[in-house]
Formats: C-alpha cells, sequence, structure tokens
C-alpha cells in the first residue's frame, strides 16, 4: 500500500534521484502529516495555469522563495486565503522558485517549520528563461508575484506585488460563484 | 538654458516614475494564456537612447559615462549586495568585465537599493563588497534612485548593454547576464557577451531582450 503510494506520488516528481529521499519524507509526513512538495519543470507546471475553458475554479498562483522577505511576509494572506475559502472553488497554489539545490536544505525544512497548508510546489526553471513571459508577459522578473485565473471567466490577472488578505479578499470574491 | 534643461530632465524622470509605478502596480490583462508578446516595459526599452549620469563611486569619486572616452559602449548593471541572484553574479561581472572591457565595453555597476530598509546595501557595505569580490569596475550608489527610474531598472541584477551612436548612447540589449543563474550549466548562452558580439560585428543582438528572475529593486517610500 505504501509502495504504491509512492510510486504514484513519485510521477509527480523529474528527478527520479529524488526517490529515496521522497520515501524518507513520506515516511516523515505519516508522522508529521507535513505535505509533500513536488518538483515540477515549467512545462509540467504550464499546465496549472491553463485550467479548461469552463472550469470555474479561481486559482491564486503565488510565486515565491525561501529567502524573499517580502514573500514570506505575504505568506500568510496566502494560509488565510486558502483557509477561508476551503469549502469554495478557490485554489491557492505556493509555486516556490527557489533553486532546485535549494529543495532539501530550505525549500522542505521552510514548509514543514511553517505548517503551510496551501498546495507548495517547487518549479524547477532553470535552462527556461522564457518562463517568465510565458507565466505572464508583464511580469519583470520580480518576486512577489502572483496571478489570479479563472478559466470560465477568461479572467488572467497578473501582479508584481506584496499583498494583504483583503487586497486578495477583493480580487477573488467577485469572481466566485455563488 | 540649463534651467530649462534641468526642469525638463526632472520631468522627465517625474513622467518615467508615474509611469513606472502605474505599470509595476496594476494588474494587466493580457491577450491569451502563455503568450510572450513583448511588452514595452517603463523606462528605456531597446533602440532608445540613455542619458548619461553622474553618481559616486566606492573611492568617493564621481563617475560619468561621458568620463570613458575611449569606451566603445557599456554594460551597465544595476546590481546590489545583498540579493541572493546578485551574489550569484558577482564573480561572473568580474569574469564579465575581462572580456568586454578589452572589447571597449567596460562595467559600470549601480546600487540603486534605499539602504535604509536593507543596511546590507550601504555604501561602506558596497566598498567592502567589491573589496572582498575584487571588482574591477566603479560600483555606483544611486542615492536618489533617479538613474534606475530614468533606465526602468526593476530588480537587481539588471543589464543594459549600452552604444555609443554618434555621441549618444544607445541601448542594443536589456536583460539577464547569462540564462544560468545558479551557474550550474557548461554550455550557459552568455547573453551580454553574444551581444557585444553581434553589436561588434554591426548586428542587431538575437537576443535584445531577455527577463530573468531578480530581487526587486528597494525603493524608497
Amino acid at each position: 500500500m505504501m509502495k504504491s503510494s509512492i510510486i504514484k506520488t513519485g510521477t509527480l516528481f523529474v528527478d527520479r534521484g529524488l526517490m529515496p529521499f521522497l520515501f524518507l519524507l513520506l515516511t516523515f509526513s505519516f508522522v508529521s502529516s507535513a505535505q509533500i512538495v513536488p518538483v515540477l519543470t515549467f512545462d509540467v507546471f504550464q499546465k496549472h495555469l491553463q485550467p479548461a475553458n469552463d472550469n470555474d475554479t479561481v486559482y491564486v498562483i503565488n510565486f515565491w522563495a525561501t529567502w524573499c522577505k517580502p514573500c514570506v511576509e505575504e505568506l500568510p494572506a496566502f494560509e488565510k486565503l486558502n483557509e477561508t475559502y476551503a469549502n469554495q472553488k478557490v485554489k491557492v497554489l505556493l509555486v516556490s522558485i527557489d533553486f532546485r539545490s535549494q529543495y532539501e536544505k530550505q525549500v522542505v525544512p521552510f514548509v514543514q517549520k511553517n505548517k503551510l497548508k496551501s498546495q507548495v510546489m517547487l518549479m524547477d526553471a532553470q535552462g527556461d528563461n522564457d518562463f517568465i513571459d510565458k507565466v505572464n508577459p508583464a511580469w519583470q522578473g520580480t518576486i512577489p508575484a502572483t496571478t489570479v485565473i479563472q478559466a470560465s471567466s477568461k479572467t488572467n490577472k497578473f501582479y508584481e506585488k506584496q499583498f494583504t488578505f483583503e487586497e486578495l479578499e477583493n480580487i477573488i470574491q467577485p469572481l466566485i460563484k455563488k | 538654458m540649463r534651467l530649462i534643461k534641468s526642469t525638463l530632465s526632472f520631468l522627465t524622470v517625474i513622467v518615467v516614475a508615474l509611469f513606472s509605478f502605474g505599470f509595476i502596480n496594476h494588474a494587466r490583462t493580457p491577450l491569451s494564456f502563455g503568450e510572450g508578446a513583448r511588452v514595452r516595459q517603463p523606462g528605456y526599452n531597446v533602440g532608445d537612447y540613455a542619458a548619461d549620469f553622474k553618481l559616486k563611486n566606492i573611492d568617493d569619486k564621481m563617475v560619468s559615462l561621458a568620463d570613458y572616452t575611449e569606451a566603445i559602449g557599456f554594460v551597465v548593471v544595476f546590481t546590489c549586495n545583498h540579493c541572493p541572484y546578485a551574489k550569484l553574479y558577482e564573480d561572473r561581472l568580474v569574469a564579465l568585465d575581462k572580456v568586454s572591457k578589452k572589447k571597449g565595453y567596460p562595467v559600470i555597476a549601480i546600487n540603486p537599493n534605499d539602504a535604509a530598509s536593507h543596511p546590507e546595501d550601504s555604501f561602506d557595505n558596497m566598498k567592502k563588497r567589491a573589496k572582498d569580490k575584487g571588482f574591477t569596475f566603479p560600483y555606483l550608489v544611486d542615492e536618489t534612485q533617479e538613474v534606475a527610474q530614468a533606465f526602468g531598472a526593476a530588480k537587481t541584477p539588471h543589464v543594459y548593454l549600452l552604444q555609443k551612436e554618434e555621441g549618444k548612447l544607445k541601448v542594443v540589449y536589456i536583460g539577464a547576464i547569462d540564462d544560468d543563474t545558479e551557474n550550474t550549466k557548461k554550455d550557459k548562452v552568455k547573453y551580454v557577451e553574444n551581444a557585444i558580439d553581434a553589436v561588434e560585428k554591426g548586428e542587431k543582438p538575437n537576443p535584445d531582450f531577455t527577463k530573468a528572475v531578480g530581487c526587486t529593486i528597494k525603493w524608497k517610500s
């Protein structure tokens, strides 16, 4: 049972060399219930930017890094959003752009220490310098950056700023289907 | 005449500041997902002419581009001490200067960050950092942040390759130093060096505009 779940989760990982580590993490996760942070290439991640046309879920996708002070400061706002709208069609994704080499050292410990509940993933965009434009041509390349997507209303907003919970709420509330 | 000129440049700074403020802080809705269309950037774009500046170097002397009568152009790079991405590029900036200076394009580093909010970026720390890292190029402080605003610099590191053209400074490349921030690839694409090579041959750099992740410039509030 455990083995099969490892393989299933393992498909999320780009780097198969992570498997032993994932095994440890998974074992650990049964104890601490900390979430597993997948590592995605940009191509795989990009699917999150392109929900199906009739999908009315509001995706709030935040780009951050453990070293980025304003990003870390605004994470509680996203966590609160995730918690407040848990029963509605709102999905918060926290996309770390820390370097792949910092995954074990920085990202996973950070997610565990801060008990992040929103879905966290590490995007390894090394070698794809177009990814900034692919996320949004308006992105200058600084973080924090956040994109709000709702395919059904053709909403695709992009912000290169630090958010408060209230500001986030003001953006998503008109989009939520009553 | 002088008054008119300074009034004009002051107005330009205000306009640029308002423009960039608007651009950075307001949401824009692109036409479609993932479309890589070029958006007009605040400040200088490729093909624009850059204004010269006069800023204090870490040796306490004032530096302006006009001082470099022999130069063919400049690698102007907005950088700082504290940003992890800027740090990763320090050694590569020294290496780049070695190559580019010989070709007539000296590196001019500018720290635009507000040292009040980021003490690591103070003038004294700039001096220390330059000494520790053996900077071979001027490391200037943009205390009023007017130069960074005029250029439209958004982050550190952020490079503007300038080429002298009939006494003016034409912007020929804007963006990243290379395509390998973490410095792990053997076959990295050295954007700035390639751009210099292209300009030397009388060609247009390809690409002449790249984007890489960097740290936001810490503007004074």
